[in-house]
């Protein structure tokens, strides 16, 4: 079973967490002495009997992050002796597939993802609408990107391709060479230069409890430091000890539709997202389709109706409003398209601070693709009285007949709303200081926060601070929020980062330049499926 | 596709110079009404030289969307505006050193550089300039 790592306060699941639970002192364990210095000597871990390996570049990770950049190391024809990626994980896609499928998008639905954000592709060529015209022999995906998104939505890949497609590339770079399974517990500066990389193995797989990766060069794709829950969810699941019926979309709750298929019911949803959407289109086809007798009841905090921006302005610039209805804000992905290339990358790229944040805060805010489908199920649920909106926050929950009993409060009052399930989209992130590691690396590493208090990166991804001699520190991800570059929680976000860590490390002379030559020659080799 | 204006602009001439010139050398000669190159080439700048200004205009119009984005089907209707705006000029005599260039012979011209660049420029160009697409549309 999946096992909570109780540090972090996620509701993410580390696979086998168990196995790396201490039960008593081993040899070759991190010592007092280790963990208050910040950087550490050769001798310092010889002294702990901790086993030195030595590797030029680490990944810490092991999630699409690692990988998309393990990829374009390889493409710039790094050895996979030269790389080790350090992971729980056995594959890549996993912790995001656990997160897709629980938050309602199966293999078999798509994603909210661009045709060419490809993790198993650095060109982004051939995109996903094309590779599934090509297999399906249908040209209906080309035609969807060729008129979206002002005739139709954005076509978006199906999970299930992306992570076979990404399972193809891992085989192609021999991805499974290059990793190591483990916790890793802190990365520290060596004296002399470069990092210490401290990984515990599974229970039995090496002699000494600990392994110290000492590299030139450190690579951070941690993922999200955690998920949070509201207060008031975690204060009447804690209090009541009630986990069944109030869940997290982040957290497996498949028994709740399993409850409504058999039970009429009223679930109450809560958010205003993309989880949101994907949790009340799991119920609507439920009751549509399969015959459930769900009344769902909405509760959004921030109602939008009208033209909007992240900022929550009353009148949005006119150059900076997107569309809203019904209580949602529309947005094909998870920014404005162009801050993955385009105008919205460059401006940010410039700025700093102050400035920095508040364009992050007008583009970002809650919000959700517009799809006809999730339009049409939802106009025919508010005709027909089983999908109702409610605008205000829940002053509190109690348990009450089997029930729950929220007291919502709203503009015009406190409302009394009983509901046999809740479920909370709202999807709030944790603190970066509250993953052990990165709290370790703010603490002894050199690394700071950005405006938005995230790590703060350099334009290459280095990590501002934590230079140590030759070696360097980088960092991608949701972990960077922040930076000179928006959009890092995402496929394509990953590719940029990774990108510009290949051409810096390419410039220190840890692989080769990709030009247009190698670029050509390594897509030709991608094309026919070459392993390399 | 996600360009910023300089980014346009540097497209722009590149792929009407690289890929405009080449397929210009080659069809050319079988054109309808038989053109020659003086006259093919001309016409060739002078969709290079009104482009620069549609991109300026096209920037504009792109601040008025959210996504600061250019949808791949307006890339394809821009063929529209921006020929009959050469035709006019090709028309009016505006171009100084062109003769009479039959309607055909503009037609398929302009139609094959337009929807060779628009295919080249949504995909394949992506193999050869890795930075191309993240840092929009710059070559240098």
């Amino acid at each position: 079973m999946a096992v909570n790592d109780p540090s972090t306060g996620t509701v993410f699941p580390t696979p086998g967490a168990q196995d790396y639970l201490p039960s008593q002192a081993v040899a070759g364990d991190l010592t007092d002495e280790l963990l208050a210095t910040d950087w550490w000597t050769d001798e310092l871990v010889a002294a702990a009997g901790i086993p030195v390996v030595d590797v030029p570049f680490v990944s810490v990770g092991g999630g699409i992050g690692s990988f998309v950049t393990t990829d374009y190391l390889r493409i710039g024809g790094v050895d996979t002796s030269q790389i080790r990626i350090l992971s729980a994980l056995d594959h890549p896609w996993e912790t995001y597939e656990y997160l897709t499928r629980v938050s309602q998008i199966p293999r078999t639905e798509r994603l909210r993802s661009d045709s060419a954000s490809r993790p198993d592709n650095i060109w982004g060529f051939p995109s996903y609408a094309l590779s599934e015209a090509w297999r399906s022999k249908n040209p209906a995906t080309l035609w969807q990107v060729f008129v979206e998104p002002t005739f139709a939505d954005f076509y978006t890949p199906k999970a299930g391709f992306v992570f076979e497609q990404i399972e193809r590339e891992a085989q192609r770079i021999r991805y499974h060479e290059m990793l190591a399974k483990g916790l890793v517990r802190v990365v520290r500066r060596r004296a002399g230069g470069g990092y210490f990389t401290v990984l515990t193995p599974p229970e039995g797989a090496t002699a000494t409890k600990r392994l110290a990766y000492r590299s030139q060069f450190v690579h951070l794709a941690v993922g999200y430091p955690g998920l949070r829950f509201l207060p008031d969810l975690q204060a009447y699941r804690t209090e009541h000890n009630d986990y069944q019926r109030v869940v997290n979309a982040y957290e497996s709750h498949e028994h709740v539709y399993e409850r409504l298929m058999t039970t009429p019911s009223t679930v109450l949803v809560r958010g205003g997202g993309i989880v949101a959407s994907r949790v009340l289109q799991r119920l609507m086809d439920d009751r549509l389709l399969h015959g459930a007798q769900t009344t769902i009841v909405h509760l959004f905090r921030t109602f939008v109706d009208g033209p909007n921006d992240g900022a929550g302005s009353p009148k949005p610039h006119r150059f900076m409003k997107r569309a809203g209805s019904d209580g949602w804000a529309y947005q094909g992905f998870n920014y404005p398209k162009s801050v993955w290339g385009g105008q919205l990358k460059a401006e940010v790229r410039k700025l700093e601070g102050a400035e920095r944040a508040a364009k992050y805060k007008v583009m970002g805010g809650t919000n959700t693709p517009y799809r006809r489908y999730w339009q049409k199920q939802m106009k025919q649920g508010r005709q027909e009285g089983w999908y109702q909106l409610a605008i205000g926050t829940v002053d509190s929950m109690t348990p009450h007949q089997g029930r729950i009993l929220n007291q919502v409060k709203t503009d015009q009052g406190v409302y009394p709303l009983e509901a046999d399930f809740v479920i909370d989209c709202t999807g709030l992130e944790a603190d970066i200081a509250e993953h052990r590691l990165l709290k370790d690396l703010l603490e002894h590493g050199g690394a700071g926060r950005n405006p938005i208090g995230r790590l703060d990166v350099e334009r290459t991804f280095e990590l501002r601070g934590t230079g140590s001699g030759s070696g360097a520190l980088y960092a991608s991800g949701a972990t960077t929020l922040g930076g000179y570059f928006p959009g890092v929680d995402t496929f394509l976000g990953l590719q940029v980062a990774a990108q510009e860590i290949q051409a810096d490390l390419a410039k220190r002379g840890f692989g080769k330049r990709i030009g247009t030559v190698r670029s050509t020659s390594q897509w030709l080799k991608w094309f026919s499926g070459k392993q390399i | 596709m996600l360009p910023t204006l300089n980014g346009r602009i540097q497209t722009r001439i590149f792929m009407l110079v690289v890929f405009g010139g080449l397929i210009t050398l080659v069809i050319t000669p079988v054109l309808p009404h038989d053109p020659d190159y003086r006259t093919t080439y001309l016409v060739l700048l002078t969709v290079l030289v009104l482009g620069v200004a549609w991109e300026l205009v096209y920037h504009g119009l792109m601040q008025w969307r959210w996504e600061k984005d250019w949808p791949t089907l307006f890339g394809l209707l821009n063929a529209i505006n921006e020929g009959i705006l050469v035709w006019v000029v090709l028309e009016l005599g505006l171009v100084p050193g062109i003769g009479d260039v039959p309607f055909s012979t503009f037609l398929v011209m302009f139609l094959l550089i337009w929807v060779f660049i628009w295919i080249w420029t949504n995909g394949p160009m992506r193999i050869f300039h890795l930075r191309w697409r993240f840092f929009g549309g710059r070559l240098v």
